[in-house]
């Protein structure tokens, strides 16, 4: 069963109508936007189900039980509902601020996955700097809390956006420099060559030691504190600030937000199982399998770190970042840099 | 900050993390309720309900001890006879919304005839159907072993 194929199939079908070159790699574009669109809708609602089962039989309760067999259903009657509730804007909201944020926030999301393997040949485009256009992109996602914290006019969800702002710049460094070490050991930025690189079990950067397991902690720490995920969920913190930055939501601008924090969560552990974990490599199986086992499997791993871990106080979060996590990563970079130049390790 | 810190990750961290996952892999505690039931304790006080006889009789004598040791109020009853001359109650209802299910009026009765069931579920919309009348009481007895008969009989020993 191999996607490509089908793919090559049609694009071929659709060329031979007749259009011209420009309109068909419009219309094969933005039909590859709208599958993947579904594709990580459906990701997306299984992973707000999945994530409630996993939190529940973490506390010894069922999650969702009644809708479906173990309430398989209950995220899809949800969405409906979102989508049917009453699109509320408070009057005393700067609206077009107001607007937009949950656009950007949910434009930037899917926008990421414009460079993402999901298989052998399954990416949109193999853009040469893929992982730069990536870390790029999630980088919008804090204009969107921004602005939904500033246009809501409400000082709990302005407390929460300035929260994330400084949260995410200050975890965007080690992000990218842990990332970095992986870049300098491929010697590319391009998604589908990082990959390639890592073409047996023990070529994958998590296996590479020491640099490896490193580079991996501080991203996945990172990324969860990206995604605004507890421990390091300020932003939106429940019990001091209502619900931080989208207070003032609800309905369909609620849905996009809440959308986009799971694929944002959904794009990390992607990123995560590229860059660590060899992406879509692996034996017998299709290749977008393999890719979708890893990043559930890393999905996983951010759940598991959710619910076991209290949030973190403001000070503490960037004393962690600034003090513990950047040093820690610049020296995993230097080390990693020392490792491929000096060509030990490097198998 | 630095070595507290690094031991503090490669001990707490991961023992968090094994908690959790052991946890995830244990039988939950809920029950999933109206499709699950957990059985009640012997002795759980819950809807009253009136004994009979071995032969159908009513054990209730209507001598009013259980409507006096009552703290809540909660009995109303009015005395009958029988043809044969035994005393009975004609009215014996309980404002199931005044009870407090206290137990106090089967510890209190003498003819071993008003207990506290198991039964738990008795919502209603409307004050009127609260009032628990004797039929209902005696139908509601329950059909197995009367348990509470037996843990009284021990407890009048001691």
């Amino acid at each position: 069963m191999e996607i490509t194929g089908i793919f090559k199939y049609l694009y071929e079908l659709l060329q031979s109508t007749g259009l011209p070159q420009v309109l068909v790699d419009i219309i094969a574009l933005a039909s590859a936007a709208v599958m993947i669109f579904g594709v990580l809708a459906v990701i997306a609602l299984f992973l707000v189900w999945w994530e409630r089962k996993v939190s529940a039989h973490i506390q010894q309760r069922f999650g969702p039980m009644r809708t479906g067999w173990h309430g398989w259903r209950q995220t899809i009657a949800d969405a409906v509902k979102l989508l049917q509730k009453e699109d509320i804007t408070p009057s005393t909201v700067d609206r077009p601020v107001f607007f937009w944020a949950p656009v950007i926030a949910f434009v930037a999301a899917f926008m990421v996955y414009v460079t993402i393997p999901f298989g052998d040949g399954l990416i949109v485009s193999d853009l040469n700097i893929g992982i730069l256009f990536i870390i790029a992109i999630t980088t919008f996602t804090i204009i969107s809390l921004l602005m939904a914290g500033w246009g809501s006019n409400n000082k709990y969800a302005l407390l929460g956006g300035m929260r994330s702002a400084a949260q995410v710049v200050s975890y965007e460094v080690p992000m990218v420099v842990s990332v970095l070490a992986v870049i300098v050991f491929a010697g590319s930025l391009s998604m589908v060559d990082i990959v390639q690189s890592q073409a047996k079990i023990y070529k994958w950067y998590f296996f590479r030691l020491p640099f490896g397991p490193i580079a991996f902690f501080t991203y996945i720490i990172a990324a969860t504190a990206e995604t605004n995920r507890t421990p390091f969920d300020l932003p939106e913190a429940e019990q001091e600030l209502v619900a931080g930055f989208n207070v003032e939501y609800s309905g369909m601008k609620f849905a996009m937000f809440f959308l986009a924090e799971f694929v944002n969560m959904f794009t990390v552990s992607a990123i995560g199982a590229t860059l660590f974990f060899g992406g879509w490599q692996g034996p017998l199986l299709p290749s977008w399998v393999w890719f979708l086992v890893k990043t559930f499997a890393l999905v996983f791993v951010l759940m598991w770190f959710r619910w076991t871990y209290p949030r973190l106080r403001v000070d503490q979060l960037m004393e962690f970042s600034w003090k513990f996590l950047l040093p820690v990563s610049f020296a995993n970079l230097i080390l990693a840099g020392w490792m491929k130049y000096s060509g030990w390790f490097n198998w | 900050m630095a070595f507290g810190f690094i031991k503090t990750v490669f001990t707490a961290f991961p023992k968090g993390f094994y908690t959790t996952l052991k946890h995830l892999f244990k039988k939950p505690v809920t029950f999933q309720y109206p499709r699950v039931r957990i059985e009640m304790t012997p002795r759980y006080r819950g809807k009253h309900y009136l004994e009979v006889y071995d032969d159908g009789t009513e054990r209730c004598v209507c001598c009013g001890l259980c409507a006096a040791a009552c703290p809540a109020d909660a009995i109303y009853m009015e005395p009958a006879e029988t043809e044969k001359g035994e005393r009975h109650a004609k009215i014996y209802e309980i404002n199931l919304l005044r009870c407090i299910f206290c137990g106090f009026c089967e510890e209190a009765c003498p003819e071993e005839a008003i207990f506290l069931g198991h039964e738990y579920e008795f919502s209603d919309d409307n004050r009127d159907s609260f009032i628990y009348t004797k039929e209902q009481m005696l139908a509601n007895r329950p059909k197995e072993k009367p348990f509470k008969r037996i843990i009284r009989k021990v407890r009048r020993i001691f």
